[in-house]
């Protein structure tokens, strides 16, 4: 590309910076990360508390900007990117899991795997179809018409993985996935993770468990809003 | 299984969050409720009673200009045993008018003769009314059955009357009146017409005989003959002796439009003739416009008190949505992660309180139909439901929702997304 991004690369961290204003002094949360994520990666962001993984997440998923740097999701800046453009942008290239599940409790499965595809411009044919192979694809093919607060957090935490797939997003993102969830269920859910890795899912799984972590191929390790390590689990 | 237009969507989506608070979302529609359903029973039971009242001043004939008698103060001086008071409209104000008011049609004479009306052994106090042919036809009256009085009853000073249908039912319940004789004093007259009633039948409650409202009219120039045009009423200690020629004159104004010119003459005219103030003008159209005028004051007082408790259904609205929409904070970060716009969240909230105030527009509107029913039923109060009354409640009513449910939308929609997403 003409920028020179690299061709492969589906999120690229250039210089970022995120500084926070509070009261009269500022804070800089993220201070100059410069990182690339290519195509099929399966990465874990690691740090302890305090260390900027949140504010990285919330910039690698286009809900923050960054205040310095640029950041760009498939070859395109978003600094320049209108909050409408934002919002498309969370919802055809990004796909969140979230430590709380965060499914609307007054939709059904199906209507929760459904909600990424209520707010694209048109309603398409294959949606309803996919929801049900993707339901089916994390195991909750039963369970449809079920609604959140009947399910466990296992069986939640798939719904929103279903939902986070629906639109076929270039990055999955995240954050704390198993946090909430016991060894057993949370060992269930990082299963799916490393199929969907298989085929060829780019996943950036933020977490401060090591043993969550270590699952991943690489570990991009932070210290005080900067990278301090890149390890190659393989 | 999913609905796909996303409009109805949303209203499902919007219904069922509702539904989570049942109780609160009922709480809140009540304000609206009661705000429609008190604007549509109040319009109606507004226009009922000035419809009442206009139809009564309709009744006078809105082409017509009545001059009626008035008794003056009593003079103090005159306290004599014996008193002859001669007042009001003579026989040459007739003529007068009849000569010089121009566009005139006719003037109807009208004398009263305060007898009370028997057949039998039933007895009433009608209006008994001496009147001449044009009667019928300026004040807009219409036979039921039989015919009119006529010129020539008027030249023979026949013994003959009409009875408003009223009368003529209460004293010949189970009998045509036609043809039949009732006494008028001492003097008999035969019934030759029945006049149709103003008001439809069913509503002419069957009253006693000193209460039946009514008329009876005889031929003028038999009145005179029969009564004269002197009065006496006895007293305690005196006797009043009144004359009067004419206790009313109609005059039936040929275009409505010379209304007040005819009127302002014939003020002119009897204020040069009489010595005295022992007369009216009544117009009917002034009356009219004034009770319309009456009406409109009326309508913008009701409106205003509509206006605000419909406000204040629209504040309790806004009220619990600003509360909902804090409540949902964390649900409106998920949506806007997976890929909302603003306008998404604007719309969903917006539907949420249209939904909510439609419905109690709409209950609004069922129960404001069912209060005039009911107030009618009991009271007797006539009520008239006009369409545009709970079209523009309901109206109203959505259009409070789109209004109060503006700015809780709005403040959803800019909400950061990350500070919604950490909402707890």
């Amino acid at each position: 590309m003409s920028d020179g991004s690299t061709p492969d690369a589906v999120a690229e961290l250039v210089d970022v910076r995120r500084v926070y204003q509070m009261g009269t002094t500022t804070v800089p949360a993220l201070d100059g990360v410069s990182h690339t994520f290519r195509r099929g990666e399966y990465w874990s962001i690691m740090g302890s508390s305090g260390s900027g993984k949140s504010t990285l997440l919330n910039i690698l998923g286009c809900v923050d900007r960054p205040t310095g740097g640029e950041y760009k999701v498939g070859g395109r800046g978003v600094s320049t990117l209108t909050d409408d453009e934002l919002s498309e942008l969370r919802g055809a290239s990004l796909g969140f899991v979230f430590q709380s599940y965060n499914l609307i409790p007054q939709l059904n499965v199906l209507e929760n795997i459904l909600v990424p595809v209520m707010y694209r411009d048109e309603w398409p044919d294959w949606a309803e179809e996919r929801a049900r192979t993707l339901a089916e694809r994390v195991g909750l093919a039963g369970r449809l018409d079920h609604r959140p607060p009947e399910l466990s957090g296992g069986q939640q935490q798939r719904v929103a993985i279903a939902r986070a797939l629906i639109n076929d997003p270039s990055i999955l993102l995240a954050d704390e996935a198993t946090g909430n969830l016991d060894s057993r269920t949370a060992d269930e859910i990082l299963e799916i993770f490393d199929e969907l890795h298989a085929e060829g899912k780019t996943i950036l799984l933020v977490t401060h468990e090591s043993d969550v972590g270590e699952r991943a191929e690489r570990i991009l390790r932070l210290k005080d809003g900067r990278i301090d390590a890149i390890v190659e689990n393989r | 299984m999913v609905v796909r237009s996303p409009f109805l969507r949303t209203v499902r989506l919007g219904i069922s969050s509702l539904l989570l608070h049942k109780l609160r979302s009922f709480l809140t529609t009540l304000g609206v409720l009661f705000g429609v359903a008190s604007v549509i029973a109040m319009l109606a039971v507004g226009e009922g009673a000035s419809e009442q009242a206009q139809e009564q001043i309709r009744q006078l004939g809105s082409q017509n200009v009545i001059l009626r008698s008035v008794k003056p103060p009593e003079d103090q001086q005159s306290n004599q045993e014996t008193r002859v008071l001669a007042y009001g409209l003579t026989d040459d104000d007739r003529a007068r008018a009849r000569l010089t008011f121009p566009g005139v049609r006719d003037v109807v004479p009208v004398m009263i003769i305060p007898e009370e009306v028997r057949h039998e052994d039933r007895m009433c106090r009608p209006r008994v009314l001496c009147t001449e042919p044009d009667y019928l036809s300026a004040t807009g009256r219409v036979l039921q059955s039989g015919r009119f009085l006529s010129e020539l009853d008027e030249q023979l000073e026949e013994p003959v009357c009409v009875l408003s249908f009223e009368v003529g039912r209460y004293l010949f319940p189970y009998e045509s009146p036609i043809g039949r004789r009732v006494r008028v004093g001492s003097e008999y007259f035969e019934v030759v017409g029945i006049l149709l009633p103003r008001v439809p039948i069913g509503q002419i409650p069957i009253d006693s005989g000193a209460e039946v409202s009514g008329d009876m009219m005889i031929p003028l120039a038999s009145g005179r003959r029969m009564f004269g045009t002197t009065q006496v009423k006895m007293r305690s200690g005196s006797r009043d002796i009144t004359e009067v020629d004419l206790h009313e004159m109609i005059i039936n104004v040929e275009r409505a439009v010379d209304v007040p010119m005819i009127a302002d003459a014939a003020r002119t005219m009897l204020d040069r003739e009489h010595r005295e103030k022992d007369w009216e003008v009544v117009v009917p159209l002034e009356l009219l416009l004034r009770a319309e005028e009456t009406k409109r004051i009326f309508n913008i007082v009701l409106g205003s008190i509509a206006g605000i408790s419909l406000l204040v259904g629209g504040i309790g609205i806004m009220n619990v949505m600003l509360a909902t929409v804090t409540e949902r904070t964390r649900e409106i970060g998920i949506r806007r992660a997976l890929g909302a716009k603003r306008r998404h969240i604007v719309i969903q909230f917006l539907v949420e309180t249209v939904v909510l105030s439609g419905f109690g527009g709409f209950a609004g509107v069922a129960l404001g139909l069912a209060i005039p029913a009911v107030v009618e039923a009991t009271a007797g109060m006539p009520t008239i439901v006009t369409p545009q009354a709970p079209t523009l409640a309901f109206l109203i009513s959505v259009g409070i929702g789109v209004v109060f449910g503006l700015y809780p939308a709005w403040r959803a929609a800019h909400m950061d997304p990350v500070e919604a997403l950490r909402h707890e």
